[in-house]
């Protein structure tokens, strides 16, 4: 694996599945009454957060203590930022603390990049969300949730239909999971309306369409991406209850799926606007375990990032072993 | 008594070598051996290209109000140094260059500094705010002679101030050199709007932002018969809309900077923003489009659109940093790369395009004149054996914002005359003696 996860397109299909096998098996140890594991003790993990993100931010916490390496949470409010430092002062200042991974939110497109390439910090950074570009770990525990439920908890996608529905111009969840979902075999297909999905759309490795019903039965797991009402008056939908109306899942929708299909969204919904209430309190919603699979495949792409060397090389059960031994 | 000079055996537009000599600011005489005034220098220059010097049509000085990032001074030894011997100074400083005594003060603060002729441009709207003309006439008027108007950095985008500006200006022979971006199209965009665009999630800056508005622009400068001048042309549609409206007989010129000659919108993938630029570099496409226009003279010139800005604003993430290259110091050498190397242009080609017809647009008198006798001593010396690597921390401007580090270019300026005085000696900037010598 690379020093940094910038984009989904930095993983490989080995390096992809590697990450979600190691999530896998540390889910397994986790299950655990004592949750806690060695192995990057006395390693220090720096949650750096421009963007108010709670969910993100305590996902990414929960994992590095989970691996016992030290936290440091730097928000962007009521900090040095607030009175102007720039990225590279406050990257000097954490490369100064001697932070082995930067875990960066930030509302600009490629800051990831530039803290990664600018030879402003030594350490690893993993990109937790950024501008309208990525969110690779989002895409990661999306894909774990797939395999879990479409591909018996083993091995790619290859094949499995994804529909992701919504606001694909503004989403990082969307363009990291196209990249990722692709890489492991999966047919992917962005549904949106046609102001909602960028220029160039045509040269993804996926298909597009500004129709949700008529992929319904035959998707394999549907994903809603969050859609702000601010979008409504810029004019990229006339209103909220038409955009509902033609593009929000509803429970005849859903009746629509395959029985075996899953809904997922990455968070936070608008209840009533992208999805129903209902659909998203179903059965059919694994919603609340995307997120618990969001600590562990955090925990395993920290893992790999800072303790890879031994893992890389070793394989099968005797990862394990490894993991619990540091 | 001043100092002449002999160029010994360059190659006046890459034409066959001859001698010229120098003497009161003047070409005293050309031919083969001449003979040597007494006292005259002579400068070994048979490896060297002789132009008439360069005239930049789009310099941002910066001076008043940035001078961390330029002065007049600062960014007339670029010129110098780039081979240029008269810029024009864009209205955007701080205050903006809207009243006589603004474009007044930076005309004098050019004729202080001594090294090339610093035209002042004057802004089409107080304060660049697209909705009341400046006193273009007050500014036509004043010792800095004003005769091109631009709001650059924004865009008369409404369509009646657009339009009497281009009238307005036909009492003095001005022109109205517009910065083609439609405003609501391009909020917020940080490249150009492409495949790439959407991949790096990086708001898009549509090429139609700029061709809608030249296509207004041209019919507007139709309907009422006036000049327009339209600024780095950056789209291959931009150029078939100026080459019809060219066909059709109206009076439009355009420029293209030597970036947007050689870059394109993949550099972005680094979200390095030393690539960030207004307008934006586009695609392979467009590039080959703007050479083939620049060429056959769709595009007129080659302006540099030089914006200098200090560290801080491009050491950071890309939406934050502030939008621009210098220019002066490598757009000669650009130009030789993208041009001459490929065959696109001769030397007399570049002379045209970077000297001569910037002048006349500009309106600006004793620059962009032929290498004749009897005319003021403005001349580059192009070396052609030696190529030039380019390193900021070498540049003279004040600012080191240069997309091209790194690079060999094919050629280097070598020598530059101003009015007959050395303002570049074989490389070194002779900034300081001249302009003790000026305040005489």
């Amino acid at each position: 694996m690379n020093r940094h996860l910038l984009s989904a397109s930095d993983l490989d299909r080995d390096d992809a599945l590697l990450v979600l096998d190691t999530a896998a098996e540390l889910a397994a140890l986790t299950d655990r009454a004592v949750k806690k594991l060695p192995t990057l003790r006395g390693r220090t993990v720096v949650n750096l957060f421009y963007e108010d993100s709670t969910r993100t931010r305590i996902s990414f916490e929960a994992a590095a203590k989970r691996l016992s390496a030290d936290v440091i949470n730097f928000s962007a409010k009521g900090s040095s930022v607030s009175k102007g430092e720039s990225l590279k002062d406050t990257a000097l200042t954490l490369e100064a603390m001697g932070a082995d991974a930067v875990v960066i939110r930030h509302p600009a497109s490629g800051a990831p990049d530039r803290l990664a390439h600018s030879g402003w910090i030594g350490g690893s950074v993993v990109n937790a969300g950024d501008g309208t570009h990525e969110h690779p770990t989002q895409a990661l525990l999306d894909a774990f949730t797939m395999r879990q439920h479409l591909a018996g908890g083993k091995g790619d996608l290859a094949g499995r239909k994804v529909t992701i529905v919504g606001d694909v111009l503004h989403s990082r969840v969307a363009r990291s999971n196209v990249l990722l979902l692709s890489t492991l075999g999966a047919h992917v297909t962005l549904v949106a309306p046609p102001t909602l999905l960028p220029v160039g759309i045509e040269t993804w490795p996926c298909e597009f369409s500004f129709d949700l019903d008529s992929h319904l039965s035959s998707t394999d797991a549907v994903m809603m991406l969050r859609v702000q009402r601010e979008r409504m008056n810029a004019a990229f939908f006339p209103s909220a209850r038409e955009y509902s109306r033609r593009y929000g899942l509803d429970v005849r929708r859903m009746n629509a799926l395959p029985e075996h299909a899953i809904v997922m969204h990455p968070g936070p919904m608008n209840r009533g606007m992208e999805i129903a209430a209902d659909v998203a309190d179903s059965d059919r919603s694994v919603i609340v375990e995307q997120v618990t699979n969001g600590v562990n495949v955090r925990m395993a792409v920290l893992y790999l990032l800072l303790a890879g060397a031994q893992l890389g090389e070793s394989e099968g059960s005797d990862r394990t072993a490894e993991v619990v031994a540091p | 008594m001043t100092v002449s000079y002999v160029i010994r055996a360059s190659r006046p537009l890459g034409g066959p070598s001859v001698d010229i000599v120098i003497s009161d600011g003047l070409i005293a005489a050309m031919g083969s051996s001449v003979d040597v005034p007494v006292g005259a220098r002579v400068i070994d220059a048979q490896d060297c290209i002789a132009l008439p010097g360069l005239v930049d049509l789009h310099t941002h000085l910066r001076e008043p109000g940035r001078e961390d990032a330029e002065t007049v001074l600062s960014g007339s030894q670029a010129a110098a140094a780039g081979g240029y011997t008269a810029v024009f100074a864009m209205a955007n400083t701080n205050p903006v260059a809207d009243t006589a005594g603004t474009v007044e003060q930076v005309w004098r603060l050019g004729q202080q500094a001594g090294l090339v002729d610093v035209q002042p441009v004057g802004a089409v709207t107080m304060g660049l705010a697209g909705t009341q003309l400046a006193e273009l006439g007050a500014m036509a008027d004043s010792a800095a002679n004003v005769r091109m108007f631009s709001d650059d950095g924004k865009c008369v985008h409404d369509a009646v101030l657009m339009r009497r500006a281009l009238e307005y200006v036909k009492a003095f022979d001005g022109v109205i050199a517009q910065h083609a971006q439609e405003p609501r199209l391009t909020e917020d965009a940080q490249m150009n709007e492409s495949a790439l665009s959407g991949i790096l999630g990086l708001r898009g800056w549509p090429a139609v932002a700029e061709e809608a508005i030249i296509a207004r622009d041209v019919l507007l400068a139709d309907h009422v018969g006036s000049r327009l001048h339209v600024c780095h042309v950056s789209t291959a549609g931009s150029v078939e809309i100026i080459r019809w409206a060219k066909s059709r007989g109206i009076d439009v010129t355009a420029e293209v900077t030597p970036h947007h000659l050689l870059l394109t919108e993949e550099l972005v993938r680094s979200y390095d923003p030393i690539y960030k630029v207004n307008p934006p570099l586009r695609s392979e496409r467009d590039v080959h489009a703007l050479r083939e226009a620049l060429a056959d003279g769709t595009i007129d010139v080659v302006a540099t659109d030089h914006a200098p800005h200090p560290a801080e604003d491009k050491d950071c993430e890309w939406a934050e940093a502030a939008m621009g290259m210098v220019g002066l110091e490598t757009a000669v050498g650009v130009v030789a790369e993208a041009m001459v190397s490929t065959g696109l242009l001769d030397w007399a080609g570049v002379a045209q395009r970077m000297s001569v017809t910037p002048a006349v647009i500009g309106r600006l008198d004793g620059q962009g004149r032929s290498l004749a006798v009897g005319e003021p001593a403005n001349i580059t010396l192009i070396n052609t054996s030696r190529p030039y690597l380019v390193e900021p921390r070498a540049l003279r401007s004040a600012s080191r914002n240069t997309p091209f580090a790194g690079r060999s270019l094919p050629v280097s300026v070598w020598t530059t005359f101003y009015k007959g005085a050395l303002t570049l000696d074989e490389g070194v900037l002779v900034g300081q003696a001249h302009n003790e010598g000026s305040a005489v």
